[in-house]
């Protein structure tokens, strides 16, 4: 028998994305964010969170989607991996689940245009939802954000 | 008894007392009659000791028992220190300071010391030839013994022999109570409880009664039986707090007899001096006494005050502390902006009073994160004394400006680069002797080392009166190293051409070879010094010497700043880059070669716009008439950037952009406003190549 988890479910275009509880700090609105010149494109700036200066990544924009305009639902995801403290921003974050491990499964090769590097695996959660986990410290890889970079450009 | 609570404490202190050992090993080095000196390198040696036993290290212990040994003849004027002794007991210090290295490290803090040992011993034996055939410890301690005035009447006399031929050990304890220590009857107490414990006191002196009531200066003898030997008993009286001092010699028959003796004759001669001697604690010869009453009020001065005045703090409780100071200074400018949003007469006094409470509060914290450059200059004397020997120079290093203080995350990192300036200096700036004669400088090379505060930084400059850099040899092997063009050597100032020792490149072993040999890795030290938010220049005269100027900020943490608008943007300067701000009209800019110029005070100097440097959108300057702008600097160049607005200065916490984003060209950080946003601090450097 495989433990439980807790997951935090967000949106982003159509899909849904999981992130587990222990990986995130918090859950902010939309604030100001400052602009950072001369970096990534998906890198939107910094913010400040309560006198920490943290980044903040556009999701859509490191996975290659459309950026879309921002919402009342629109939130801040702040994860922490490796000691690095980041924001994600994405189309929405309503919902706390309780997963076991036994119910992901490992990814096809591509989910919603999302390369299956990024992700841990693919959950059935009820009625023909899908939940995809994020592999967070492959999102924040750098490394291979300069590949890419080299790639698109 | 749990030592580990104990531990920081016994390496904080063991750091102490080997440094005053190194700089008083230097000071007798200079001047090697100065017995004064040797009483306070004694006593060093002699507290390491008994905080080494105590602790259980028993390498650290024996060798500086061994020290101890040969620094009491000296003491006693039975040696005459020679540049062997000199050198054994600095190979000593080396040593002790690798096993205390060790112990700090989380090691046992053992080491092999037996060829150290072995020196120290053959100087205690061979080249002494007053010393007395049981070593000179016991004798010294022994002949102590004989002079106390504590005196056995036959009885004692008689029960100390008997406890001899039982084959107990009789002990004759000297105990030393430190002289800061506030109740001297308590502490002298648990010495006799301990005592008590493991065997009997026959005799002391002062009585039990008189020490009891506190009528002693600092120290007391006794006479013990006990099954302990005296090297064990010492290291348990050692453990008692607040004890500074403990002399614990077996006496075997012979001196007993000889006690005896003495007995006698002292009460017949030596009586009426005892009293007298009751005040001063019963050490050895005359001639040594006034050095020790001297050393006692240098003591306490030099070695971190008087201890009740200082207390020491982990710095990360300091960390903590400033970024608290931090937050509150954020809020301190988002009230300032809300009272005078709101016009409030008691408001905006509440929060003036309150700034000024604060700008305080920072400057006292700022304060309690400074320390004295001394903390990195006082290991150079000892490692500029031995690099010279052992190039076989002569070199004089003169420190100025030891007690100029810096942010204590400074100090911690400049230690390595001041330690490669030096070693350059001496390695390739200073001579030979032979060269020094032969160019009429004096055969004595000197090195200057001077910390100074100017403005909001502080400079440390290493100066060698040295041959000086060749500009040829540089320019030669930069161009074989293809770091600059045969025009551009020839079109490059002196000045310029020594700037490319910092090179990235130029440091190699061929060049080590090939020139002066200037430019070991003195890329590094450029780049560990930049990092720190300083810069270094050299300056140099062939045949007079070269100069290693070294600018580093005061604080890290908390810098003034000029706040700028671009557009929806706001930027941070620093403001100790900022040589001027001005308006200039647009009409002015020229181009020159493709590049924009401005005139400045007479001169033309580039000028670049931030905005589209930034690439910021919703701004475009380009149709103004007249552009603000500022004149930044880094060493004596200049670049002018022009900026849409200026905001005003302030004072404003430097925050890392957190780990996860690279490092942006032209941006060093970021800082909170006031009204809560972040805002990016320019890091000036970046416009100017």
């Amino acid at each position: 028998m495989a433990e439980d988890i807790k997951v935090i479910v967000f949106k982003l275009a159509a899909e849904e994305y999981g992130i587990e509880v222990d990986k995130v700090q918090t859950i902010e609105r939309l604030m100001p964010i400052t602009r950072v010149p001369k970096t990534y494109s998906f890198i939107k700036g910094v913010i400040n969170l309560r006198g920490v200066v943290i980044p903040v990544i556009d999701l859509r924009g490191r996975f290659g989607l459309e950026e879309a305009e921002h919402t009342d639902q629109t939130r801040i995801i702040i994860v922490v991996v490796n000691e690095m403290e980041v924001g994600f921003i994405v189309d929405s974050a309503n919902d706390v689940i309780d997963l076991n491990r036994e119910d992901i499964d490992t990814p096809p090769e591509v989910v919603g245009g999302i390369k299956a590097k990024y992700l841990d695996g693919v959950a059935k959660i009820g009625e023909g939802r899908l939940l995809i986990m994020l592999n967070l410290s492959e999102v924040l890889n750098k490394s291979e954000i300069v590949q890419l970079e080299s790639f698109e450009g | 008894m749990d030592m580990n609570q104990y531990l920081s404490m016994f390496i904080d202190e063991s750091n102490d007392h080997l440094q005053s050992l190194n700089e008083n090993m230097m000071g007798l080095e200079a001047n090697p009659e100065d017995l004064g000196i040797v009483q306070v390198i004694f006593r060093s040696a002699h507290t390491l000791k008994g905080m080494a036993a105590t602790m259980g290290f028993e390498d650290l212990a024996s060798l500086t028992h061994q020290m101890e040994n040969v620094l009491d003849l000296v003491r006693n004027s039975k040696l005459v220190m020679q540049d062997f002794i000199f050198d054994t007991l600095f190979k000593s210090l080396d040593a002790l300071e690798a096993m205390v290295q060790d112990i700090t490290g989380g090691g046992e803090g053992k080491a092999d010391v037996s060829s150290i040992v072995a020196s120290l011993q053959a100087i205690v034996r061979g080249e002494v030839p007053s010393a007395q055939g049981e070593g000179p410890g016991p004798a010294a301690a022994a002949s102590k013994a004989m002079e106390t005035p504590a005196l056995l009447d036959e009885f004692q006399l008689s029960v100390l022999e008997q406890s001899i031929q039982a084959g107990h050990q009789v002990l004759f304890i000297e105990v030393t109570i430190r002289e800061d220590c506030q109740l001297r009857a308590v502490r002298a107490y648990m010495v006799f409880e301990l005592l008590e414990r493991f065997g009997e006191v026959v005799k002391s002196f002062p009585s039990v009664q008189d020490i009891e009531q506190e009528k002693f200066d600092f120290s007391f003898s006794l006479y013990y039986i006990s099954q302990k030997t005296a090297e064990e008993m010492q290291t348990l009286i050692m453990g008692v707090s607040e004890i500074d001092k403990v002399t614990s010699v077996a006496l075997d028959a012979e001196l007993l007899g000889q006690l005896g003796q003495a007995a006698v004759a002292a009460t017949a001669e030596q009586a009426p001096p005892a009293p007298a001697r009751e005040n001063t604690p019963p050490v050895t010869p005359a001639p040594a006494a006034p050095p020790k009453k001297e050393e006692a009020k240098k003591a306490p001065a030099k070695s971190a005050g008087a201890p009740s005045r200082t207390i020491r703090v982990d710095i990360d409780r300091l960390d903590v502390l400033m970024n608290l100071l931090s937050e509150l200074l954020i809020d301190r400018v988002r009230l300032e902006q809300h009272a005078s949003d709101i016009q409030s007469g008691e408001l905006t006094e509440t929060v003036e009073h309150m700034s000024r409470v604060s700008a305080d509060l920072q400057n006292i914290v700022m304060k309690l994160r400074m320390v004295p450059v001394d903390t990195v200059f006082n290991r150079f004397p000892r490692m500029v004394r031995d690099l010279a020997k052992s190039l076989d120079k002569k070199v004089d290093l003169v420190i100025t400006g030891a007690e100029t203080e810096l942010d204590r995350t400074v100090v911690d990192e400049i230690g390595d680069p001041l330690v490669h300036l030096l070693r350059n200096a001496l390695d390739h700036g200073v001579e030979s002797v032979a060269d020094r004669v032969a160019a009429g400088k004096p055969e004595m090379g000197t090195i200057q080392l001077r910390a100074f505060h100017s403005g909001n930084h502080v400079f440390i400059e290493i100066q060698d009166d040295g041959a000086g850099i060749s500009r040829e040899k540089v320019l030669k092997s930069a161009m074989n190293k293809g770091i600059v063009t045969a025009e551009q050597a020839a079109a490059m100032s002196d000045n310029e051409a020594h700037q490319l020792l910092f090179a990235a490149g130029f440091s190699t072993a061929e060049v080590i070879s090939d020139i002066s040999g200037r430019g070991v890795g003195l890329d590094v030290v450029k780049a560990k010094i930049s990092s720190l938010g300083g810069n270094v220049t050299i300056y140099s005269t062939p045949g007079k010497g070269t100069t290693f100027s070294v600018q580093l900020p005061l604080t890290l943490s908390i810098i003034a700043a000029m706040l700028v608008r671009l557009g929806p943007e706001k930027y941070a300067i620093p403001l100790s880059s900022i040589v001027e701000t001005g308006i200039v009209k647009r009409s002015q800019i020229r181009s020159v070669h493709g590049a924009k110029m401005v005139e400045f005070r007479g001169s033309h100097i580039p000028i670049v716009s931030l905005s589209s440097f930034f690439n910021v959108s919703d701004y475009d300057e380009t149709g103004e008439e007249e552009t603000e702008i500022i004149v930044i600097r880094k060493g004596d160049k200049l670049v002018a950037l022009t900026v849409q607005d200026f905001i005003g200065q302030n004072e404003i916490v430097i925050k890392n952009l957190g780990k996860y984003l690279p490092n942006i060209q032209g941006i060093s950080g970021g800082t909170i406003l006031g009204d809560g946003q972040v805002a990016l601090i320019i890091d000036p450097n970046a416009f100017i190549k």
